[in-house]
């Protein structure tokens, strides 16, 4: 065996450990990213190498939990492509009007800045008291820190940017209040959301979802895994119901296109069709 | 008979390119046959929301262009972008792979990333190119393809429009080939097994 054979054995060989021993299943992930960012982690932790590393992650939870951070991307923006978060207050708003109460899903929430910003979004439109937003992440780590609400100040120039592009009618700087180096949302936008966490690779759906938010997770994962996020969105979208990926992201190719109509070309908000 | 086994032939070619980059590529690219055998994938630094390279530089190619898509199976005759905001990445199985990791030393895409997943994808088959830039990204990239037995082509400096990235790339380990940019695309299609194209692009 050459070493990269070796290597690549090690992956496998951990990945399998990862998931007996603590149920977290990253074997489905795509490979060269992961790959990528185990090495970094090995070499931010010093390890020589794999297989020096692998007893401590399966005998060791809080070496495991770095070792999850170091997996998982939490790379989020507020209003992140404003041009569609302007096209959901545009164009998917109104649908959303006509139901008594909207319920939405953002699967893969990283730090909540997604989440935040819908709730601002929905405040503008007089619709925030009527949705519930289920934010979910397998990351707990990081859902405390969506929780919390708090955010870099740093950021808050990008933030205010992108909620301006995005067609925001307020001010963004009276959602949050500066401290210091941080920024912590106004805990009123929290009241209707709900963090917790979520495994798209082993848990069930949520039920009666109008609204679907799912944006650069899927590329993370194998095509098998795809269609099982996609097959858990399917089902818990009521008839009608909006379903949406990142930019970069299609349904193209994928099994359930036949029943999902593409509302803003490019965009990647779909449109959950009604039975006939 | 004792002949050597034949040398690998490669399998695909892996750009990467900074300041300087449209110029560069709108020669090189053009200098490619339309059937030229293998894909060939690139990273050029954008900045974020800047318009997709390979609409404004198709009119000067042959070679098919396009802006890489998640998943989306290699194919040959055809380069693939990096889309902005969006490391490329190429895996084993030889579909095209995106992530938004954070970005590598201020890139994202980073020329490292697609680098380092072709030398793991496609070891020995892989040709990497260094063009006119002015950081360091595809310093390491570059050394793991050759490393993994890949071919490493650098523009030589003094013929760079920025000479720091090919520059970096000579200093941080042996290559195989340094060359001004006008004779890149020729050894392109030498090592490819193909015949370039009669007549130069200015
Ligand atoms: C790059 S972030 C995307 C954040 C946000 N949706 C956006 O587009 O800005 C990807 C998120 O997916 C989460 N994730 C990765 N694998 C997951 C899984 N199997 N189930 C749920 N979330 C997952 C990561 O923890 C991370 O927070």
């Amino acid at each position: 065996m050459n070493p990269q054979q070796l290597e690549e054995l090690e992956f496998r060989l951990l990945l399998e450990g990862v998931f007996e021993v603590y149920g977290y299943d990253f074997r489905d992930y795509a490979e060269a990213s992961l790959r990528r960012r185990i090495r970094h982690w090995l070499a931010e932790r010093r390890y020589p190498s794999l297989s020096a590393a692998q007893g401590e992650i399966l005998r060791d939870r809080a070496v495991f939990t770095s070792f999850l951070q170091g997996l998982t991307v939490n790379v989020s923006e507020m209003f992140r492509d404003p041009r569609f978060f302007r096209a959901l207050r545009e164009q998917i708003v109104p649908f959303l009007r006509t139901w008594p109460f909207v319920r939405i899903w953002v699967a893969g929430c990283a730090g909540g800045e997604e989440a935040y910003s819908l709730a601002i979004l929905l405040h503008e439109e007089g619709l925030l008291r009527r949705c519930r937003i289920y934010a979910t992440d397998i990351n707990e780590a990081i859902l405390d820190r969506a929780r919390n609400g708090i955010f870099a100040l740093r950021d808050m120039q990008t933030y205010t940017r992108n909620y301006q592009l995005a067609g925001g009618s307020g001010e963004f700087a009276d959602y949050y209040q500066a401290r210091y180096d941080h920024a912590l949302m106004l805990p009123a936008l929290r009241d209707n959301i709900l963090f917790s966490p979520h495994n798209l690779a082993a848990d069930a759906e949520f039920g009666e979802m109008h609204l679907v938010l799912c944006r650069n997770v899927l590329i993370y994962f194998n095509p098998d895994l795809k269609e099982r996020a996609l097959r858990l969105f399917d089902t818990a979208l009521t008839a009608g119901g909006f379903l949406c990926l990142g930019m970069k992201e299609t349904l193209e190719f994928r099994s359930l296109a036949a029943s999902y109509t593409e509302m803003v070309k490019g965009l990647r908000i779909y449109r959950k069709e009604y039975p006939d | 008979m004792n002949d050597l086994p034949a040398p690998p032939s490669p399998s695909l070619v892996v750009i990467g390119v900074s300041a300087g980059g449209f110029d560069a590529l709108r020669r090189l690219l053009g200098g490619l046959p339309a059937d030229f055998p293998l894909p060939v994938l690139i990273v050029q630094h954008l900045r974020a929301g800047s318009v997709a390279l390979a609409e404004t530089l198709q009119r000067f190619c042959a070679i098919r262009l396009k802006e890489a898509d998640e998943g989306e199976p290699l194919a040959p005759a055809t380069v693939y972008f990096a889309p902005a905001d969006y490391h490329l990445l190429v895996e084993r199985d030889s579909t095209l792979a995106l992530s938004v990791d954070p970005p590598v030393r201020y890139a994202r895409p980073a020329v490292d990333v697609l680098f380092e997943s072709a030398a793991d994808a496609f070891g020995p088959g892989v040709v990497g190119v260094v063009l006119t830039g002015a950081n360091d990204d595809g310093s390491r990239g570059l050394r793991r393809i050759k490393a993994a037995g890949g071919t490493a082509i650098v523009q030589d400096p003094a013929d760079a429009e920025a000479a720091q990235m090919p520059a970096s790339a000579l200093a941080a380990g042996a290559v195989d080939h340094v060359l001004p940019l006008a004779d890149i695309a020729a050894l392109l299609c030498t090592l490819a097994g193909c015949a370039a194209p009669q007549g130069s692009v200015p």
